[in-house]
């Protein structure tokens, strides 16, 4: 009880003997330490996550190089493995998942950041932030049983009969594939798109909505040329933020998406995505470059996933310290 | 009123009730979602569901036991690994930290909570299964715990933060060190919001399937201990909503409906009884 917190005079920094003995029978130092290891423990395990990732995918590497990323080929059996189709099946279906989740997340967040009455816009983000919080087997369960036979049956056919002529709406309509994997994902990262948008929405300065309302645009024209141009940076980072969790998906991606590896400009057509194969093939990956080559496959989606999330964060770091700050993370 | 007034408050109307259209379509999702669930699950929930072992494969009837208390198992595992080291690293970025550490760290936390789960499933079975030489519900406990530190850290951090300046300096005025300032003033004025991080944090890899598939593994009896494979809600759901039989499927949605409602409820529960919700969710 007798020590002054915060007394620290020079001698506790030398290294002596006797000055660490002082530091290590102070209690605050103590906690200092016992709360540092705590914190130090996490980036052990990031480091050793990607030390794991890199030794042990080691043999494909070796093996294949570069060429792991253009090749087609996934064979077990012969022992030859190439990632493009899957890459190409993440791609493709976080792509759709964009393209559907984006205007319809940013759309609902300008509702709740600028016309929704302050009490029913949050509840409205609550009930959204309930919908990021269902697990996304569930979100399987739905596709498979339900959206999977509507695709088939109804939406497949519409869109092979109006949009047709172009060559992403043609083939047989069997329901599993990109576009239900696309769609699927699209509703589980609107609540991401949404919250985040709305956040850096509401940092934007009040000023500058009534600046415009005052020189006599509507409320749709401050939104659209006032609002949301400034808070555009933030809104770029919610959708890389939507992006990483889309390319890293699993569950619903993998009930729904077809397995089968293959490259098809239809998004009718069945597919297979980095996540999904992991999913499928690792307990059974038998020999070490199989599992090697599927360690191969994690590491790519740690890269793109780490770079994305880095990207977003700065983004929306800038947005909102420009505005009236309220840090969304 | 000219033309172009008329036009301009027109796109205004239209475009004001777009947005208010997709607000309405992404928020009737979850009840959508929530009522279909019911409806197709809720038939097929009985007693039996939660009292019996599955029938053999191919036989009808059974519940699903096992995987009930073997997701319990693995939230109280995942608790037991990541809420100290979440919550003492939270301790210690608020707390103490000097410049480049809680920056670093900080950073870390944040790119670990973006890696995907399937990712954190291959770390395990590399850390936990390839030693062991076999699945079970430590790797799947791991897993799970390693999803659980950064949500844990930055939450209770952000919340510590929240601590006005002036009780710390009361406790301070007494003559308490600094520890003793944390343990018995500034973690106790901050317990609601730090135990809402850490059920959230839980609620949510409560439903993770991905990094359970070869960590976790699945059984069809009992597992006892912790050394052995074990059953889980979130992975029987995909296995019999994979699985070939009308009545996997019917037990996959009463699966399903149990799953939700122990997520949803927890979510709900949490964010209304203990305030305000997180300022730090996964991304």
């Amino acid at each position: 009880m007798a020590t002054t917190p915060n007394a620290t005079t020079p001698a506790d920094f030398a290294w002596s003997p006797r000055a660490l003995l002082r530091r290590i029978q102070d209690a605050d130092e103590i906690a200092h330490l016992v709360t540092l290891i705590a914190a130090a423990t996490l980036l052990l395990i990031t480091v050793l996550l990607v030390y794991q990732l890199w030794v042990l995918s080691a043999e494909a590497r070796a093996k294949f190089g570069w060429s792991f990323f253009v090749t087609q080929t996934w064979d077990p059996v012969s022992g030859d493995f190439g990632a493009l189709t899957f890459i190409y099946g993440t791609l493709v279906t976080s792509a759709v998942a964009l393209f559907i989740a984006v205007p319809l997340g940013v759309g609902a967040a300008i509702f709740l950041a600028e016309l929704a009455p302050p009490k029913l816009s949050s509840s409205l983000t609550f009930v959204s932030d309930l919908l990021a919080a269902v697990p996304s087997v569930i979100y399987g369960l739905l596709g498979v049983f339900l959206l999977v036979p509507i695709m088939r049956t109804s939406v497949q056919p519409f869109l092979k009969h109006t949009l047709g002529f172009l060559p992403l709406f043609r083939g047989p309509a069997y329901g599993i594939g990109f576009l239900t994997a696309g769609i699927v994902l699209a509703i589980m990262i609107v609540p991401f798109v949404l919250s985040v948008s709305r956040e850096v929405l509401l940092a934007v300065p009040r000023d500058q909505r009534e600046a415009a309302l005052a020189l006599g645009a509507t409320k749709w024209e401050s939104t659209a040329k006032v609002v949301v141009p400034a808070a555009r940076i933030g809104i770029f980072g919610s959708v890389f933020l939507a992006l990483a969790r889309a390319l890293g998906e699993t569950m619903a991606v993998t009930m729904v998406i077809g397995n089968n590896p293959k490259i098809a400009a239809s998004l009718f057509s069945p597919g297979y995505s980095i996540a999904a194969v992991l999913a499928n093939e690792f307990s059974e990956a038998t020999g070490n470059l199989y599992l090697s080559a599927l360690i191969e496959l994690g590491l790519v989606l740690f890269i793109l996933t780490f770079i994305l999330n880095g990207l977003a964060r700065l983004l929306i770091v800038v947005t909102t310290s420009r505005g009236s700050g309220v840090l969304p993370t | 009123m000219s033309a172009r007034m008329i036009w301009r408050k027109s796109l205004n109307l239209f475009m004001l009730s777009l947005t208010a259209l997709c607000a309405l379509l992404t928020v009737s999702a979850l009840f959508f979602i929530l009522g279909y669930l019911m409806y197709n699950g809720g038939k097929d929930l009985s007693w039996n569901f939660f009292t019996h072992l599955p029938a053999p494969v191919g036989e009808e009837g059974g519940g699903m036991a096992n995987a009930i208390v073997g997701t319990l198992k693995l939230m109280l595992l995942a608790a037991v690994i990541g809420v100290p080291i979440g919550l003492l690293g939270g301790v210690y970025l608020a707390e103490f930290g000097g410049k480049t550490m809680p920056f670093l760290i900080r950073y870390t936390a944040d790119l670990l909570n973006g890696v995907p789960s399937i990712v954190i499933g291959i770390f395990a079975y590399a850390l936990v299964v390839m030693p062991m030489h076999h699945f079970s519900t430590l790797a799947g406990g791991f897993a799970l715990g390693i999803m659980v530190i950064p949500t844990v850290l930055r939450n209770t951090e952000s919340f510590l933060r929240d601590v006005p300046r002036a009780l710390r300096e009361g406790s301070f005025a007494l003559g308490t060190n600094k520890w003793r300032m944390i343990a018995t003033v500034v973690l106790p004025a901050a317990s609601r919001g730090i135990l809402t991080g850490v059920l959230l944090a839980l609620a949510r890899v409560a439903g993770e399937t991905a990094p359970l598939i070869f960590t976790a593994f699945g059984n069809r009896y009992w597992s006892p201990g912790w050394m052995q494979p074990t059953s889980s809600l979130p992975v029987i759901i995909y296995t019999y909503a994979t699985g070939p039989y009308e009545d996997w499927h019917r037990q996959a949605w009463a699966a399903g409906l149990v799953l939700l409602g122990l997520v949803l409820l927890t979510n709900i529960l949490v964010r209304t009884f203990l305030g305000g919700g997180t300022s730090y969710e996964r991304s």
